[in-house]
């Protein structure tokens, strides 16, 4: 029996031993379990830190973005602007250049034809300019003799013997053009041609001195490579019935006092010699 | 800047002062103006010329002949030739390129393809 008590006792010391190891090993659980649960919440405060962090630069980086496009969609705006400025600039250039070039014909044109006062040179610009500058190939210049009222060609270009040498004022369409005054231009295509018709113009231009018609400027057919009549033709038309009619008139006035000069001259002599 | 010497030979006046006023817009432009073929020759034993500009129906001596002449003559031969004229039907131009013009210009002219065709000889972007 005490054997018994003996081994009991052995064995709950024993028991005690492991108990005791084990609250040990407990206690030591409890603290490491406590160091971990520190350093969690450490981890914790961190992450929460970092990622508050993290947020502010992206945001931060997303209003940088969203500005930098703001930027862009202005820039393109811009140069959206610009490049339209610049395509008008250009097409405004382009208007000026062939303004200049119209100008500059109509300068020629009109120097050329003050330039001279003797009327058969007069008709020789008259002549060069509706070829060079218009593009015919064949026309005439025709004048009014006011005591007949007949227009008769005195210059022409290109023209075949069938050609009416002269017309009466209000016959035809050069008579009528001539006597209204009214320039005529013929509808449809000036190329469009069945061989030249003398008696349908293309064009005619009455030479005009205010309201008073001095003759006529008539075009029958346009150089093989001239299919269109362009604005500068048109203002070269109205600069014609205007200067060159005046350009024509003071030349035959010219003309005619220089003889009327040559004859009293003539008989101014006579009359010393008696 | 530099300089360019244009020999235009005309008969008409107007075409002439036109021309002239046109490559009066070339910086540096020197232009020298004959009445027909042999004009032309005579200027241009006087003077270098960069280019010739010429119609064909002169008195005295055409273009067509003045162009052959010059191509034939090994002092102007390389001088460049532009040809202006109211002749403008496709056997004129390919005789007139066949003779040895660099360029062939139908009247009326466009100052904006005379200038062009100018430019583009000379080298300039224009």
């Amino acid at each position: 029996m005490d054997k018994e008590p003996a081994s009991l006792t052995k064995k709950v010391e024993e028991f005690l031993q492991v108990f005791k190891k084990g609250e040990e090993f407990t206690q030591e659980l409890l603290k490491e379990n406590e160091k971990l649960r520190y350093k969690v919440a450490q981890l914790d405060e961190v992450t929460k830190f970092s990622g508050r962090e993290g947020d502010f630069k992206v945001n931060t980086l997303e209003e940088k973005i969203k500005f930098l496009e703001e930027e862009n969609k202005s820039l393109l705006q811009r140069y959206r602007v610009v490049a339209e400025e610049n395509k008008d600039f250009a097409n405004r250039y382009v208007e000026v250049e062939a303004e200049n070039n119209n100008l500059a014909n109509l300068y020629v044109a009109s120097y050329q034809l003050h330039s001279t006062l003797d009327f058969s040179e007069c008709l020789k610009i008259i002549l060069e300019i509706v070829m060079n500058l218009i593009g015919a190939e064949e026309f005439s210049i025709m004048m009014l003799d006011e005591r007949t009222n007949e227009l008769t060609i005195v210059a022409q270009e290109g023209m075949g013997p069938e050609a009416q040498a002269s017309v009466k004022l209000g016959d035809g369409i050069i008579g009528s053009a001539s006597k209204s005054g009214e320039a005529f231009y013929r509808e449809g295509d000036p190329t469009d041609l069945q061989g030249v018709d003398y008696l349908h113009p293309l064009v005619c231009i009455p030479l005009k001195i205010k309201e008073h018609v001095i003759g006529v400027i008539v075009i029958y057919k346009l150089l093989v490579q001239k299919t269109i009549f362009s604005n500068v033709d048109y203002e070269l038309f109205t600069m014609l019935a205007g200067h060159a009619a005046t350009a024509l008139f003071s030349s035959k006035l010219y003309s005619q006092s220089e003889r009327k000069l040559t004859t009293i001259q003539s008989f101014l002599d006579l009359l010393k010699e008696k | 800047m530099p300089e360019y010497n244009f020999l235009v030979v005309e008969d008409s006046p107007t075409m002439r002062q036109l021309i002239s006023f046109a490559l009066k817009r070339i910086p540096g432009s020197k232009i020298v103006e004959a009445n027909d073929g042999i004009d032309a020759l005579k200027k241009l034993s006087t003077q270098k010329f960069d280019i010739i500009l010429t119609d064909i129906n002169m008195p005295i001596m055409d273009g067509l002949k003045l162009v052959s002449m010059v191509r034939n003559d090994p002092a102007h031969k390389t001088i460049p030739i532009i040809i202006i004229t109211t002749e403008g039907a496709e056997e004129d131009r390919k005789r007139g390129l066949a003779l040895g013009a660099n360029s062939y210009i139908p009247k009326p002219i466009q100052t904006v393809d005379l200038l062009n065709i100018v430019n583009q000889i000379l080298g300039n972007k224009g």
